[in-house]
């Protein structure tokens, strides 16, 4: 079965966020094939949620299009079990800790398991709270990716010991979305996450946009992460965002090779 | 009543971003400290007494009495402090605590805008930066709150996202602090949000239970039957409820914003609608879709139009220790009628939910039983909105 580790072997990972049901879940399965065709590998697929807090104003808008369209848990589960016929690269989940709770810890996982999800990303469960989550995530065989900020300090060493499939550093404080500056020292965070635990890959996510980023990024962690600036090409595009994602995705994987 | 640090049974805890997890840490380690620090407590209660007003009174209400023709009422008059609601006891708590901890900057979520006047109040104060989210909508309703902000020196920044209410400004002002944490401190508004905050708050307002309890056995020698507060968030409520929490025999309720009704989707009532759920830092109950995507919820009230509840009282409706019922806009409105007519006092329209369910309550009880209901704070600020819902043409 594939791992999230699977997609940092020998290579650094582009990683690639998308809004389900942007603006709609037949266009979210033709942005996803077109990522993964420009090289991305790892797809981090976002379920809407009402309030998203960790998120700035471009996924912000993803998740009010998509909810507005009537994309739920049900029909995204269902969308993912078709894609998997079509993509073999690892893929997780990044949502609110209330989208998985309300559906009931145990049933989401089991059906993430069931439709080849391989983890997932909870920006408002922090380590205290993660073990509401993780074990369940555990015995289906999925990865609960931790975080860690620019304010964790002290706290990198004992999140990186315990962490799973990958450490999603968070490269700048405040929500996500593109910056033009990242000024936090990667290299640092990234150091206490490789002393706490030598295995686990370290990507880089919020803020980078660019390719020149992407470079900068990857010479310092394992993999980047991108969200905003893919999000913001399909909110432009719409339902004709597949190969503007396909040639962004592109650039960006070749900027990190 | 916590059963582990930060949890009220399955309630509170801390969902939060992890670039937020060492500000409340530090946040609760600074609290543990002060509240037990006398020059700390005694810097809070001068403020308490020469700033806000303390303590407030406590006004037995012979006239709603006799003409209810049940229990005694008395009015726990959060109304009169500085302010003109009870949200000054935790911001000057909380900016106290801030500015003690070396921040310069407070910002907060407002929703009828009684707790970003109260932060603005007290950030003017102490001399600090101040930046009040409020849902644009509430900028439109309350339009009278923006300019008396401003007119302190605070910004205000109307809050597009979402329903653009409440829960959208608390998860604006939410944004706005892993954006800036180092000099800034978030002044939460109500008992709820990730741990600590629910304590911090429920303490600094438990002083209203605190009063009543001395200035009832002053005047009738026993304990109340009942206390009475509405419920939005609930800091009001916690803070009316709290020092009775060990007395069974006090009855203690609160009034949820029905709305136009509980069987509608036009409602704010989290524990009579809601499940249990997770969101802005806590567990607790929430109106919510089967997805566990948050209600757009409704109330007349502004500051009680809010999707969740203070996971402490979660925590004392499951174990049965308070009630929660529902009362609807227009028997708000009409006990916001009621009162100034009988007494004089205009209240606010969130305190008028508490008192709609002690005017039903009170001839249903004996004579020589008492009911005390907080009037959380003053009606001024609703009387334009009152008018035009009963069909009048005046704005603020």
């Amino acid at each position: 079965m594939t791992k999230l580790v699977d997609a940092f072997k020998n290579r650094k990972a582009f990683v690639a966020f998308i809004t389900c049901g942007d603006p709609t879940l037949e266009n979210t399965k033709q942005v996803v094939r077109a990522a993964v065709r420009g090289g991305a590998d790892l797809i981090e697929l976002g379920i809407p949620f009402s309030d998203p807090t960790a998120e700035g104003p471009v996924i912000q808008g993803a998740n009010v299009r998509a909810l507005a369209g009537g994309v739920t848990t049900d029909k995204i589960f269902e969308m993912v079990e078709d894609l998997r016929k079509y993509v073999t690269v690892p893929m997780l989940f990044m949502t609110y800790a209330n989208v998985v709770f309300s559906y009931g810890i145990d049933r989401f996982c089991k059906r993430c398991a069931e439709v080849g999800i391989n983890g997932m990303i909870l920006p408002d469960v922090p380590f205290e709270e993660k073990e509401e989550f993780a074990p369940t995530c555990r015995e289906y065989g999925l990865d609960f990716v931790s975080l860690i900020a620019p304010t964790s300090a002290d706290r990198i060493a004992k999140i990186a010991a315990s962490a799973e499939g990958f450490v999603y550093c968070v490269s700048s404080l405040g929500v996500t979305g593109m910056r033009t500056n990242i000024t936090t020292d990667i290299g640092a965070m990234v150091k206490l996450v490789r002393e706490a635990n030598p295995e686990i890959p370290c990507a880089i996510g919020f803020g980078i946009s660019t390719p020149e980023q992407a470079k900068k990024m990857a010479l310092q962690a394992d993999g980047v992460i991108v969200g905003s600036a893919i999000v913001n090409r399909v909110a432009e595009y719409g339902l004709d965002a597949a190969p503007v994602v396909y040639d962004y995705v592109k650039s960006m994987k070749d900027a990190i090779s | 009543m916590e059963e582990k640090i930060g949890r009220f049974g399955k309630h509170g805890g801390q969902y939060i971003p992890e670039t937020l997890m060492n500000a409340v840490i530090e946040l609760e380690k600074a609290y543990n400290f002060y509240k037990n620090d006398p020059s700390f407590q005694k810097e809070l209660q001068d403020l308490f007494n020469d700033y806000a007003g303390r303590p407030s009174r406590l006004y037995y209400a012979a006239k709603m009495t006799a003409d209810l023709g049940g229990a005694k009422i008395y009015l726990k008059r959060e109304d009169l402090n500085h302010t003109g609601a009870h949200k000054i006891n935790n911001v000057l708590g909380q900016a106290l605590l801030a500015k003690k901890m070396g921040k310069t900057r407070l910002i907060a979520e407002t929703g009828a805008g009684q707790h970003g006047v109260a932060t603005a109040t007290a950030a003017a104060l102490m001399g600090m930066e101040c930046v009040v989210f409020m849902g644009k909508e509430d900028t439109e309703r309350q339009a009278l709150n923006v300019y008396r902000m401003r007119l302190m020196g605070a910004k205000v920044v109307p809050v597009t996202t979402g329903t653009a209410t409440l829960k959208d400004a608390v998860s604006e002002a939410m944004r706005e602090w892993t954006n800036r944490i180092e000099d800034t401190h978030y002044c939460l508004g109500s008992c709820m949000g990730p741990h600590p905050f629910p304590t911090i708050v429920r303490d600094f307002q438990a002083v209203i239970s605190k009063e009543i309890k001395e200035q009832i056995l002053a005047k009738e020698g026993r304990l109340p039957d009942a206390v009475i507060a509405c419920v939005g968030g609930g800091s009001n409520a916690i803070g009316a409820f709290y020092n009775f929490i060990e007395d069974k025999n006090v009855r203690l309720i609160g009034c949820e914003a029905a709305g136009r009704g509980i069987d509608t989707f036009e409602t704010a009532a989290t524990i009579n609608t809601g499940k249990l759920g997770i969101f802005h830092g806590m567990k607790s109950y929430f109106c919510q879709d089967k997805y566990g995507q948050i209600a757009p919820v409704y109330s007349i009230s502004a500051g009680l139009d809010y999707p969740g509840i203070g996971p402490e009282h979660a925590y004392l409706h499951d174990i049965g220790r308070a009630e929660y019922v529902p009362v609807t806009d227009e028997e708000a409105v009409e006990a916001f009628e009621y009162l100034s007519r009988m007494e004089g006092i205009i209240p606010a329209i969130e305190s008028a939910h508490a008192l709609s369910y002690a005017i039903k309550l009170a001839p249903t009880m004996k004579k020589d039983q008492i009911i005390v209901v907080n009037i959380s704070g003053r009606g001024d600020k609703d009387c334009a909105a009152i008018a035009r819902y009963r069909g009048e043409n005046i704005y603020d």
